[in-house]
């Protein structure tokens, strides 16, 4: 293998998923979702798969390379992004993005032709799921697409000798799995969040390398490739009706929660 | 698209080598489905020494059980998994194909997706035959604050299931179905990944998956002294601790706590939510428990819209308290 390790990050542009649900409008004609007063933010766990990408060039050099598909992609999100120590940005806009959107299968087609058009690459990562779709499907598409081994869920990755070792995250504890270069990995937030940039180094993010395609230029026709339509959208209705106990110090409160609860047969 | 019938679901293996509960679940509900179209509802099963397992699930309504034994199926290889399950839904050719939202379904569903070719949701909450007859999936996106129905245009369509939307059958002894064992030489071939070993974190007490109670801290808990006292009061109702996700993150109770979408999904009779704001992303984990309780020291917090109790006031002086009056009402 050559000298240090070319990665792949893929990062999606979604709207802050810390936002409060009033913020998260939902227009159920449109089907779509209208983010009011909340900023753009790269999803995540995408940010996450970028500091395990940090980490590892640090380790064993080479070069990250950040790849977004979408419409509307905020320079500023990027450039934030870049500045943490990526090397070159590659954009995949579309129209698709604009309405409904593209599906799992049809995204995954897209950035698997983007990566094939750049080239090599040692190792791919992406977040284990989008905080938009919440899916946790593109980045095995595009393991499959290319036909490298994948790994889900990684708490932890680890390269050594052409393979890389990934902890993956289970319900109660985790498996330890190995797979030969070149892989594709996904990852979660037990990896740790992504570290914070430097001002001056987001002045400097503006002049490294940035390519911009159409899924014209890739060669391929996203809408062919979608296999799930959303039908109905709505508001998922959570509401309760709240019954505030109370008392004339937080003890008394507390107390009163208790017979409240027995009262209503619930211990 | 012709020729694709039945519905066909990934079964798992759960303790002592019996089928899992979730494998029971997606029993009722794909049963409910192989009813509506009248076709039938099949199973396939991949392990080590799981005939007997197999053997179970007619009563609990598979017509037919594919079964895959053989000790390299012992322990989940996505590349093996993935080789036979795709060389059995190719010769099934199902109309449905329904996983669990499970470590190996999560991870499997995807795979097999992509390698047919076709369209799966994840993470489904509900599950209906639509008109021509398309299945309707229904998911939450955006953290929970949407909820969206999805239809999938090619065959399998393929959907994962959270835990707790289908409901176990009763199982009927008298109901018999065929098994038919899968010649596994072609697919135990060494692949690309080698698992290399599990490291499982032991759960004292109730599992949080399973318990009526639970008793969850969140970032205003503070560390993990406070969660001593919630471990304290869980314990005094026979329950289990959660937690949201900050104090996962900050090692003050093992991560295997966290509930939420990205952590355990839970429905107790009882969730006591203590100093948790009520993120989407923490609703969408414990949302449809059957009474929830919250100790929130702001009362603006957004918690208090989506729970049956509230005390607005500081755990620290709260939670003491309440711990005295349960204990003293429990031993009454
Ligand atoms: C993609 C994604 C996935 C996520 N998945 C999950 C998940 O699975 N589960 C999850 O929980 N989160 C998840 N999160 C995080 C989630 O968005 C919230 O950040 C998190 O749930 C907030 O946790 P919290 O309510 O404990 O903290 P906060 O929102 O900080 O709330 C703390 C609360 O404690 C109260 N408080 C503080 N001190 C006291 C006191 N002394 N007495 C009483 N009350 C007090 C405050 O009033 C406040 O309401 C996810 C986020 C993302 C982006
Ligand atoms: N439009 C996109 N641009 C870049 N990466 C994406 C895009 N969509 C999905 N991904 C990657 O795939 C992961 C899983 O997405 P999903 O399958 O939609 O949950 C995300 O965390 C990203 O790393």
């Amino acid at each position: 293998m050559q000298e240090g390790l070319e990665i792949i990050v893929c990062v999606k542009q979604v709207p802050d998923p810390e936002g409060p649900p009033s913020a998260f409008v939902v227009d159920s004609e449109a089907l779509r979702v209208v983010p009011k007063g909340i900023p753009p933010v790269i999803s995540p766990f995408d940010e996450n798969a970028l500091e395990v990408a940090l980490r590892l060039k640090e380790a064993h050099g080479g070069s990250i390379a950040l790849l977004s598909a979408g419409s509307g992609i905020s320079q500023a999100v990027m450039l934030k992004a870049m500045a943490t120590g990526a090397d070159e940005l590659l954009l995949v806009e579309d129209e698709l993005f604009d309405c409904e959107g593209p599906d799992s299968s049809s995204t995954a087609a897209l950035l698997a032709a983007a990566i094939r058009k750049k080239g090599g690459f040692d190792l791919i990562l992406t977040g284990r799921q989008a905080a938009d779709t919440n899916s946790g499907q593109v980045g095995l598409g595009i393991a499959q697409m290319l036909d490298v081994p994948a790994v889900s869920l990684a708490q932890k990755v680890e390269v050594f000798d052409g393979e890389v070792t990934v902890e993956r995250v289970l319900p109660d504890g985790h498996e330890i799995v190995r797979v030969t270069l070149p892989a594709l990995v996904t990852i979660s937030h037990e990896v740790g969040d992504l570290r914070y940039p430097r001002m001056a180094d987001i002045k400097t993010a503006k002049e490294r390398p940035r390519t911009k395609w159409s899924a014209g230029d890739l060669g391929v026709e996203p809408a062919s490739s979608v296999r799930a339509r959303i039908l109905e959208l709505s508001q998922p209705v959570r509401e309760r009706q709240c019954c505030i106990v109370d008392g004339d110090t937080p003890e008394e409160a507390g107390e009163r929660l208790a017979l409240k609860l027995r009262e209503a047969k619930l211990l | 698209m012709a020729g694709y019938e039945g519905v066909l679901i990934l079964g798992e293996l759960g303790d002592k080598n019996q089928a899992a509960g979730i494998t029971l679940e997606l029993l009722g509900l794909g049963g409910k489905l192989a009813q509506g179209l009248d076709e039938q509802l099949k199973v396939v099963l991949l392990g080590n020494n799981v005939e007997g397992a197999a053997a179970e699930l007619p009563q609990y309504g598979a017509d037919k059980v594919y079964l895959a034994d053989d000790p390299v199926l012992g322990s989940y290889n996505p590349e093996t998994y993935l080789s036979l399950l795709q060389s059995v839904c190719e010769d099934e050719k199902p109309r449905i194909f329904l996983a669990g939202s499970t470590p190996v379904g999560q991870d499997l569903a995807p795979r097999l997706a992509f390698s047919m070719g076709t369209g799966l949701v994840t993470d489904c909450v509900g599950l209906e035959l639509g008109d021509s007859p398309g299945l309707l999936c229904t998911k939450p996106t955006y953290g929970g604050n949407a909820m969206a129905v999805f239809v999938l245009d090619t065959m399998p369509q393929m959907a994962t299931i959270r835990s707790r939307v289908g409901e176990a059958p009763s199982p009927d002894p008298s109901r018999g179905g065929e098994v038919t064992k899968l010649d596994t030489g072609a697919y135990t071939r060494p692949s690309r990944m080698e698992v290399a070993g599990q490291v499982k974190e032991e759960t004292v007490g109730v599992k949080l998956e399973e318990a009526r109670v639970v008793v969850s801290g969140g970032r205003g808990v503070g560390g993990p002294e406070g969660f001593s006292q919630l471990e304290e009061m869980a314990q005094l109702l026979g329950g289990a601790v959660g937690a949201s996700r900050p104090p996962c993150d900050s090692g003050w109770i093992p991560p295997t706590s966290q509930v939420g979408i990205t952590g355990k999904i839970v429905a107790p009779d009882l969730y006591i939510a203590v100093a948790i704001s009520g993120s989407s992303q923490h609703l969408s984990g414990m949302s449809d428990s059957r009474h929830i309780v919250a100790i929130n020291k702001d009362p603006e917090a957004y918690i208090f819209k989506v729970v049956d109790y509230g005390v607005v006031g500081d755990w620290r002086s709260v939670l003491p308290a309440f711990t005295c009056k349960l204990r003293e009402l429990i031993t009454e």
